[in-house]
């Protein structure tokens, strides 16, 4: 489908030049365009599912190139895999509940191509969970699907009840793409409206006269010490600049503008103001499974103070942020370096360039920050609040453990 | 030390209340005739006959005391009331209302308090910057108790031109050379009351100017001392030339040889194949890294740097057109650059007596950073600069740059969200200069007594302290 490539081409575009900001708009942008991706895929009759997921893979794979930093679009990338996996298995599972409620209709012989003789109705169920079996050495062996055993134990029955059989495979593929493309609504609704279900819950956590410490700008934390104000908890709210990028000064205008006492501090003072803040904020660029946070650069100093000063660090982060892997050496593996020209002027420094006057020079502006989870006190994401120790198990309700590696496998067809 | 106390109450005469409390007059008022007097010989002697009990110790010390003529802190081993009086006088606390009318009223200075002050910070001056220059100008002709050299030195403060711990004081201290070199006594005047009363004019004006930093207070306290130790035999040119020796003395003695000693003793923990970190500018650290490339040692500089006085530009600057191979970062970045890094060099701007390092704000964080990567932290620091003060957090006792700078970033146009803050009700901007660091971050202190550890610096600053550290 030519619009299906293009629009994926000008994503993958976006994403290499890094012309995209934030991981919301990321992950709803990635999420709309796989939703086309799944309207406009034809599927075969039987192992529709295995056939969505190979394109989605295929898909996925290229955007998680573009950009291997940027988490939040492997993370839809993942989700969307799952919900494929899960919409087919509640599919299945409901057929095999609404085996006598089935609905003949013989236009629907043509396009079968395998002969389903009778199916019994353990048949029928293992046949369903079949497209859904974990990768085991029966699967891997087998090239056709296990359909052609099938009618070996098969029991006699008649040529109506194998249409009906038919006629339940093609509707559930049409009823499948349509689960799922509900089901992706349903995420791309999350995503838009995460900052509404965490900020509903400021007002457990922010009393009157506290004193709130924040580094950088985020929407979630705006959105998050606006609704508490709205609840007439009277705060004031230190803001750091988070250099090179000065956001901070944003989210200090934003917060000023909506009655909040504001003060702007310089990142290297932190560490002398800690000692009379109560909270810690903090948004999150992505939340590994073990509970660490890829966070802006600036953010691991901030923790350290705040376990020397025993002040609660809280990570405020939509579940779309929420990635199944976990850092190795983040540092500099999940790390992106952005141009000296931010610290440096290179007009006054470029006779110190030229490396012939004796010493090199080296300039080093990381984007990001890796904070231990031992650093970080509560994670509070539109599901509710978390222990960093927790957020594994959350991965589950979101994540299959074969979507963990978004590569093509070579043995499945599509 | 039993034996001496048990023996020395034996011999003390067993007096009564009324016997006491006449001692104990004529001590005080020994030793108001000694304050009087600006004589040093006779108060030991009077206090050393009024106190035969503590013979041992305190003779030996007596003969090295300073007489309290501008100290309130006692030179003998010290009485449960002069160890009261060895307290620091508090500083002026600026939410103090009627005190700081009293100041006003004395101020040389016009200054505007700023608008939109930070609530944690009323107990610090804030003023409007550029308030004061225009108005100083205009004042130039009539300010004639001020001396052109020190009112030089308080517009140089003001406008930036000095800033640095070492740099304000050696400009501090020549300009009162200079004062001192064209000072008249007046007639029917002490030298020493008269001057010291001038003095201490010139620095209620530099305070103005710009707060006093601790190791210029240091410098002052020695000054003062040593005005009051003349003897009361010489001439006016002769205690003028003293006094002006005096200070040359100092600046050579304690500042400049005291970094070569630092740099000597520094240079020797630097091994090949280091990755050493600074922050900001130290002329400590300078030193050092500069003296081991001479050596040839073969090791790589991080420096760290952060806003808004970018000081670090300009060591960068220094160490790369001298052929060091360096890295820059932001403090922002410290935590990724950590885990390259073996040694971490910082500066100070003084050592407190609980061991807390204050110096420029940031690097409490970046030793912070440091300790949780087990990277050991040496700073270097000359002992001038230690103070018997205590501080346990960057709150109580600090300074309040300018806030402009924090809205304006130089070199960067698209940053100006901030523009017109002042405007804005509940916005304020929070330009701190110190921060302190707690001494557990430290791992080391390298000064011109040698390598200590942070616990050692009380000790320093009363063993060494006042009578040899300012001599």
């Amino acid at each position: 489908m030519p619009d299906v490539h293009t629009l994926v081409n000008e994503f993958l575009n976006q994403l290499k030049k890094r012309k995209i900001e934030g991981s919301q708009a990321t992950a709803k942008q990635a999420a709309e365009l796989l939703r086309s991706v799944i309207s406009q895929q034809r599927l075969p009759q039987t192992h529709q599912a295995t056939a969505l997921i190979s394109a989605v893979r295929a898909v996925g794979e290229k955007l998680i190139a573009a950009n291997p930093v940027e988490l939040a679009v492997g993370n839809i990338v993942r989700r969307v895999l799952h919900i494929i996996r899960e919409e087919d298995l509640s599919l299945a599972t409901a057929a095999i509940d609404g085996l006598e409620l089935s609905a003949v209709s013989d236009d629907e012989d043509d396009v079968e191509r395998d002969d389903y003789p009778v199916l019994s109705a353990a048949a029928v169920a293992a046949a369903a969970r079949s497209t859904l079996r974990p990768p085991s050495l029966q699967t891997l062996l087998e090239d056709t699907p296990i359909s052609a055993a099938i009618p070996h134990t098969s029991s006699s029955g008649g040529d109506s009840e194998g249409k009906s059989r038919s006629v339940d495979k093609s509707s559930r593929g049409r009823k499948l793409k349509h689960d799922v493309i509900e089901a992706v609504n349903e995420l791309i609704q999350d995503i838009s409206t995460c900052y509404e279900q965490i900020a509903e819950q400021a007002v457990e956590h922010i009393h009157q006269n506290e004193v709130i410490l924040t580094l950088g700008s985020s929407k979630t934390v705006l959105e998050f010490l606006c609704a508490a104000k709205e609840k007439k908890r009277s705060f004031k709210v230190f803001v750091a600049e988070g250099a090179p990028r000065y956001q901070g000064h944003l989210l200090a205008k934003e917060l000023a503008a909506r009655g909040l006492q504001t003060t702007v501090i310089t990142d290297s003072a932190v560490f002398a103001m800690i000692s009379r803040v109560n909270m810690v904020i903090v948004g999150a660029h992505a939340v590994m499974a073990n509970g660490g946070v890829i966070a802006p650069v600036g953010l691991n100093m901030v923790a350290l103070a705040a376990q020397r000063h025993a002040v609660p660090f809280v990570v405020l982060a939509g579940s779309h942020k929420l990635c199944p892997l976990y850092p190795h050496n983040p540092e500099v593996l999940l790390n992106e370096l952005r141009s000296p020209s931010e610290l440096l002027d290179f007009g006054e420094f470029s006779d110190c360039m030229d490396s012939a006057s004796g010493g090199s020079l080296h300039v080093v502006n990381p984007t990001f920050d890796y904070v231990p989870p031992k650093l970080v006190s509560l994670f509070i994401t539109d599901t509710g609040g978390h222990n960093p120790s927790y957020m594994y198990r959350l991965i589950a309700d979101y994540y299959s453990a074969d979507d963990l590696v978004v590569k093509r496998r070579p043995a499945t067809t599509s | 030390m039993k034996d001496q106390s048990n023996s020395s109450k034996q011999q003390k005469p067993k007096l009564t209340k009324a016997e006491r409390r006449e001692l104990q007059e004529a001590q005080r008022a020994a030793k108001a005739a000694a304050k009087g007097e600006g004589n040093k010989a006779s108060a030991t002697a009077t206090s050393a006959n009024a106190r035969p009990a503590k013979a041992v110790k305190p003779a030996q010390k007596s003969d090295n005391a300073s007489v309290a003529a501008t100290e309130k802190k006692g030179g003998d081993f010290p009485h449960e009331k002069d160890r009261k009086k060895d307290v620091p006088q508090p500083r002026l606390q600026y939410d103090d209302k009627s005190r700081v009318e009293k100041a006003k009223r004395r101020s040389v200075v016009k200054q505007t308090e700023a608008r939109n002050r930070v609530e944690l910070f009323r107990h610090l001056p804030q003023y409007e910057h550029g308030s004061q220059l225009p108005d100083l100008e205009a004042k130039f002709f009539d300010l004639y108790p001020m001396h052109p050299a020190v009112y030089k030195v308080g517009l140089q403060y003001i406008s930036g031109d000095i800033s640095g711990g070492n740099d304000r004081c050696i400009a501090m201290l020549q300009a009162f050379q200079e004062a001192i070199k064209d000072y008249k006594v007046p007639p029917e005047k002490s030298l020493g009351r008269d001057l010291t009363a001038k003095i201490g004019s010139y620095v209620s004006f530099l305070i103005e100017c710009r707060p006093l930093s601790i190791s210029m207070g240091n410098a002052i306290r020695f000054l003062k001392s040593q005005i009051a130790k003349l003897p009361l035999t010489l001439s006016e040119s002769e205690a003028k030339t003293s006094l002006q020796a005096d200070i040359e003395r100092f600046i050579s003695e304690k500042i400049v040889l005291a970094n070569k000693v630092i740099v000597k003793h520094a240079v020797t923990k630097i091994r090949d194949g280091d990755v050493l970190l600074t922050y900001g500018s130290s002329l400590a650290v300078e030193m050092i890294l500069l003296h081991a490339h001479e050596l040839g040692k073969q090791f790589r500089v991080v420096i760290v740097d952060s806003r808004p006085k970018l000081r670090g530009q300009q060591l960068l600057r220094r160490l790369v057109e001298k052929g060091l191979n360096c890295t820059y970062t932001h403090i922002n970045g410290v935590s990724y650059i950590m885990h390259e890094v073996s040694r971490v060099f910082l500066g100070a701007e003084s050592i407190l007596s609980n061991g807390t390092v204050y110096s420029r704000v940031g690097t409490a964080s970046v030793a912070m950073v440091a300790h949780a990567a087990r990277v050991p932290v040496i700073v270097c620091c000359e002992a001038y600069k230690f103070h018997e003060r205590v501080q346990l957090d960057s709150i109580c006792s600090n300074e309040l740059g300018d806030p402009e700078v924090i809205s304006n970033v130089p070199g960067r146009m698209d940053v100006n969200h901030l523009n017109g803050w002042a405007d804005i009700e509940n916005l304020q901007l929070l330009n701190l200069i110190y921060d302190a660091m707690p001494s557990d971050y430290v791992s080391m202190i390298v000064t011109d007594y040698g390598m200590v550890p942070p616990t050692s610096v009380p000790v320093i600053v009363r063993e060494y302290g006042r009578e040899q550290v300012w001599i």
